[in-house]
C-alpha cells in the first residue's frame, strides 16, 4: 500500500549515487525484493513508472529480483526455503531457526548507457 | 554503458532516523513500545486500561497516529498524559520522520515509558522502524485465527502479540489455540498475552510485563 513512497524513495537513492550530469544515462535500476518484504513488485513498478516522469530518469527501467524465504535451521545445520512465510524447517519440522533473507527490499544497481 | 554498484536498503533513511531515535531513547531511559494492528482491534481501549492501572506509578506519554481525527488523543487525553496526535491524512503507516517530529512536543526526561500507537493497518506499519523497543501486535478475536497466516509479515517483525478481546470467544469463531498456533508457526519467538479491554482481564499481567521494562 506504501509502494507510492517507496518509489520516492528509490528515485532518492539513484540521485545520491549517480552523478548529477549522468541522471539523463540511466537506464536500469536493480532491486531486490524479499517474498516477504510487504511490497508487490507489479505494484512498485507501476508507482516507479509514474514516479519517474517527474523526475530526470524517465526513461530508466525498474528490474525487479525477487529473494525467496530462506530460512537457517539450527537443528539440521542447512538452509530451508518456506514460501508461506512459515518459520518451520522443510527437513525437521521445527521451528528453531533464523531467517536468512526474504524480508529485505535494497537498490543493488544502476544501469548508465 | 557502465553499472554502478549501489547495495542501499530502500528505506535506509527511514532505518538511519530510527537509529537517531532508539539513541535519544536509550539517553533518556525510555521504555518505548510501537502498538501495531488492524483497525478496531482495541489498540486504544488496551492503552486506556494500561494507562488507568499504570497512572502514580510510572510517567508515560502517547502518540497517537491516525488517518483523520484526532479522536484516539481525546479518549487518551481524559487521562492526564501527555498526548501527541499525528494525522497522516491518508498515510498508511507512521515513519520514523513523523515520530520525530511528533517528540518535539514531549519532554522525555519526564517520562519513562513512551507508547506510539500506529495507524490500524496489518500491511503496511510492518516494514517501518520507529526507534522502539518492541513492536506489539494486537489481534483480536472477533478477526479470526488465521489473520497471523494472512498477514505474516506483521507477525514476522512483532516480539509480542496480545489476543485481545477474549471475551468474547464464546461468541465468535475464533479458535485461540489455533490463533496461537498460528502466530508461532510465522513467529516461535513471539510472547503472547491474552486480554479483554472490556473486562479487565489479563491487563494486569500486561502492565507487570511493561513494569519489568521500565529502566528509570
Amino acid at each position: 500500500m506504501h509502494e507510492l513512497s517507496v518509489a520516492q524513495s528509490i528515485v532518492e537513492i539513484i540521485k545520491e549515487n549517480v552523478p548529477e550530469q549522468d541522471y539523463g544515462k540511466v537506464n536500469v535500476v536493480l532491486l531486490e525484493v524479499g517474498e516477504f518484504s510487504g511490497i508487490i513488485a507489479d505494484s512498485l513498478q507501476f508507482c516507479f513508472d509514474a514516479v519517474k516522469l517527474e523526475t530526470p530518469f524517465k526513461k530508466a527501467r525498474m528490474e525487479i529480483k525477487k529473494v525467496p524465504f530462506v530460512l537457517y535451521c539450527n537443528l539440521c545445520k542447512v538452509e530451508t526455503t518456506n514460501s508461506n512465510g512459515i518459520r518451520m524447517c522443510d527437513k525437521c519440522g521445527g521451528f528453531d531457526n533464523s531467517i536468512v533473507s526474504g524480508t529485505e527490499m535494497r537498490v543493488t544497481e544502476v544501469e548508465l548507457d | 554503458m557502465s553499472i554502478i554498484t549501489i547495495e542501499r536498503k530502500v528505506l535506509e533513511k527511514n532505518d538511519e532516523l530510527a537509529a537517531q531515535l532508539r539513541n535519544e531513547f536509550k539517553k533518556n531511559k525510555l521504555f518505548v513500545i510501537n502498538i501495531v494492528s488492524s483497525p478496531g482491534s482495541g489498540k486504544t481501549s488496551i492503552l486506556e486500561k494500561t494507562i488507568e492501572k499504570l497512572k502514580g506509578k510510572i510517567n508515560l506519554a502517547v502518540i497517537e497516529g491516525d488517518v483523520q481525527t484526532d479522536l484516539d488523543a481525546k479518549r487518551v487525553e481524559k487521562y492526564n498524559v501527555p498526548v501527541v496526535q499525528i494525522v497522516t491524512n491518508g498515510g498508511c503507516h507512521l515513519d520514523a520522520k513523523l515520530v520525530k517530529d511528533a517528540l518535539d512536543s514531549i519532554n522525555l526526561s519526564d517520562i519513562s515509558f513512551l507508547v506510539i500507537e500506529n495507524v490500524g493497518n496489518l500491511v503496511c506499519p510492518a516494514g517501518y522502524d520507529l526507534g522502539e523497543d518492541y513492536k506489539i501486535v494486537v489481534l483480536s478475536t472477533t478477526e479470526g485465527d488465521d489473520k497471523p497466516l494472512k498477514y505474516p509479515k506483521m507477525f514476522i517483525n512483532s516480539s509480542i502479540l496480545i489476543i485481545n478481546k477474549v471475551d468474547l470467544l464464546p461468541y465468535v469463531n475464533c479458535n485461540i489455540k489455533e490463533l496461537r498456533d498460528n502466530a508461532l508457526m510465522i513467529n516461535p519467538d513471539l510472547k503472547v498475552f491474552e486480554t479483554s479491554a472490556t473486562t479487565g482481564a489479563g491487563i494486569d499481567d500486561w502492565c507487570e510485563w511493561i513494569l519489568a521494562n521500565i529502566k528509570k
